[in-house]
């Protein structure tokens, strides 16, 4: 049983405690960090997890596949739309079943919209926490338009829950090409506004340069991915590793840093929403009339349209949606592994299937997670502030964090 | 810039059925990855041999998870399995380790000193299976608190119900008092 007075009890005579979150502003959703501090330097930290604890992998258990879509939007909040496809893709690998090429260009340009819309928010946050307000509302006015876009797409600008095991819930709508293509233009000005305030702004470089510097050994021991790991040197991004969707078909570079401290973390959001940019303009010159639902009705849901007027799709959507053992998709009894890049790193989802409707086990690896365990690595040294800024860099998600 | 090679998988296998030979309990080739068997007691020796052998340099730490089979239709060996993935960014290519652990001895050896990242996984393991990795640092409970009764993945705990709201008292909406007396 957790008691502050014990903590107190035993800490050393010369240190003070001190206590973050979970609900401090700078804590970006509800982490705790326990630190014992000497003057302003930190000398130990403990951090604590588990306020946001919802239980999404027990309650996936008693979820059809695609009921367990809904909860992949409360995983990483900030880019739903990735969490979407991520585990539509890990389905689609468990059936053995590729959808149509429409649907991976519109995944594809969904995915990397969503990327640029949490590391913008990233980006803005951390600034904003090292005392820099007006990149905050730079960036959330491009997220907002983005947003709207999400709604004009999924109905929804937060819980997107846009995709279908096999395909998507409904086609683009019509001025869609013209209005990404006019946020790119705008997104773009804003980036090389965040560059000329911050690259040779001293009062930011003195926070962040040189500033929890992660090696390529943590970083591979620790088994951290995405823009942590890039920023400290390992090329790896599961785009080009394994490429999923159309990205094999688009010219795109990875950026890399090889310095691992918190300005280089920085540096990759932005050159990374820059990179997915140019991938959003190559994906929509794909983008191709034709059917956006893989075509087994067995296994894939009807356009909602035909549900309420041919009897045959109602049949197969009753069969899909009803739960009990007749209904629903059956995968063959297997284990999976399948993960896609999500703007924090790899996203993976450990499917365990028994036959029925409902997974026999879902495991999310959420980039969070595994992510965020380095920091008490890293802060024994560093100023109280310090924290602030390391933290802002590592772009944890309590959704996803705490699942 | 580290990318697939599917052609390393045959050096993987030849490697590592000659380290484990009857310890293998068996493999199988995934979509994109190979997946080895093993007994608990033996999945430490062949993470560090992956790990370790140079030719092979599985040094990236990928994901460490459990799968309870109490109620799975297929039999298999044991009611747990520890589940790690790892990456060879020299060979290009994923491994992954399932290890089963018996119903009534649920204990492991921890990876806490192989990999950095086994260290909070294994945590979570413990919290949500009751695995006890052997050697682990800091085995507590890390996202269910510290006095939580039980371990909520387990295929044996319920969705709802047992410890969940029963234990705490009603009280009425309006009046603040116990449901009894209001």
């Amino acid at each position: 049983m957790y008691s502050y007075e014990q903590e107190v009890v035993q800490r050393d005579e010369n240190t003070v405690h001190m206590n973050v979150g979970p609900s401090h502003p700078s804590m970006h959703g509800t982490l705790r960090v326990k630190m014992e501090v000497k003057g302003e330097r930190i000398v130990k930290t403990e951090q604590e997890i588990g306020y946001l604890h919802t239980g999404f992998e027990k309650l996936g258990e008693y979820r059809s596949y695609n009921q367990f879509i809904t909860l992949t939007d409360r995983l990483n909040y900030f880019s739903p739309l990735s969490n979407n496809i991520g585990f539509a893709l890990a389905c689609e690998e468990l059936l053995g079943i590729t959808v149509p090429r429409r649907c991976q260009v519109i995944r594809t340009i969904l995915a990397e919209l969503s990327r640029i819309a949490d590391h913008s928010l990233c980006v803005g946050a951390m600034t904003m926490d090292l005392g820099a307000f007006s990149s905050i509302l730079w960036t959330f006015v491009e997220r907002e338009k983005l947003y709207d876009v999400f709604e004009a797409v999924t109905g929804t600008r937060l819980t997107t829950s846009y995709t279908r095991v096999g395909g998507l819930a409904f086609d683009l709508p019509a001025d869609f090409e013209k209005r990404v293509l006019g946020i790119m233009d705008s997104m773009e000005e804003t980036l090389d506004k965040l560059r000329d305030s911050f690259y040779k702004n001293r009062i930011f470089l003195d926070r962040v340069e040189g500033i929890g510097v992660i090696s390529k050994e943590q970083v591979l021991s620790f088994g951290l991915t995405g823009p942590m790991a890039r920023a400290s040197g390992i090329e790896y991004d599961l785009r080009k590793f394994r490429p999923y969707m159309v990205y094999n078909e688009i010219k795109f570079n990875v950026p890399v840093y090889s310095q691992g401290d918190t300005l280089s973390r920085y540096k990759m959001r932005i050159d990374e929403m820059a990179e997915s940019i140019l991938i959003v303009r190559q994906a929509l010159k794909l983008l191709e009339p034709g059917p956006i639902n893989y075509q087994d009705q067995k296994r894939t849901l009807p356009d909602k349209t035909s549900t309420y007027r041919d009897m045959e799709s109602l049949i197969h959507h009753f069969k899909l949606v009803m739960p009990g053992d007749d209904h629903g998709i059956h995968p063959p009894l297997t284990d999976l592994y399948s993960s896609t890049e999500a703007p924090n790193g790899e996203l993976g989802f450990h499917l365990v299937s028994d036959g029925s409707s409902t997974p026999y086990r879902v495991r999310i690896r959420p980039p969070s997670f595994i992510n965020y365990p380095i920091l008490s690595t890293l802060l024994p040294g560093c100023m109280i502030a310090d924290l602030v800024a390391i933290l802002g860099s590592f772009n944890i998600i309590a959704g996803e964090l705490d699942r | 810039m580290i990318l697939y090679q599917p052609e390393n998988h045959l050096a993987l296998i030849a490697k590592v059925e000659a380290f484990a030979g009857d310890k293998l309990l068996g493999r199988e080739e995934k979509s994109h990855y190979h997946q080895f068997r093993v007994r608990g007691a033996d999945a430490k020796d062949l993470v560090r041999f992956l790990r370790d052998e140079p030719s092979l340099g599985f040094t990236y730490f990928i994901d460490l998870t459990a799968v309870d089979y109490q109620t799975y239709p297929q039999p298999q060996p044991e009611r747990f399995a520890v589940v790690t993935t790892l990456l060879s960014p020299k060979l290009g290519i994923r491994a992954q380790v399932k290890a089963f652990v018996a119903e009534g001895d649920p204990r492991i050896p921890s990876l806490t000193d192989i990999f950095a990242g086994a260290n909070w996984t294994e945590r979570e393991v413990w919290d949500l299976y009751g695995i006890e990795f052997l050697g682990h640092p800091d085995l507590t409970r890390i996202l269910m608190p510290d006095d939580f009764d039980g371990h909520p993945l387990r295929k044996d705990y319920p969705l709802k119900g047992r410890g969940e709201r029963g234990n705490f008292p009603v009280f009425h909406a309006t009046t603040r008092k116990p449901a009894e007396e209001a």
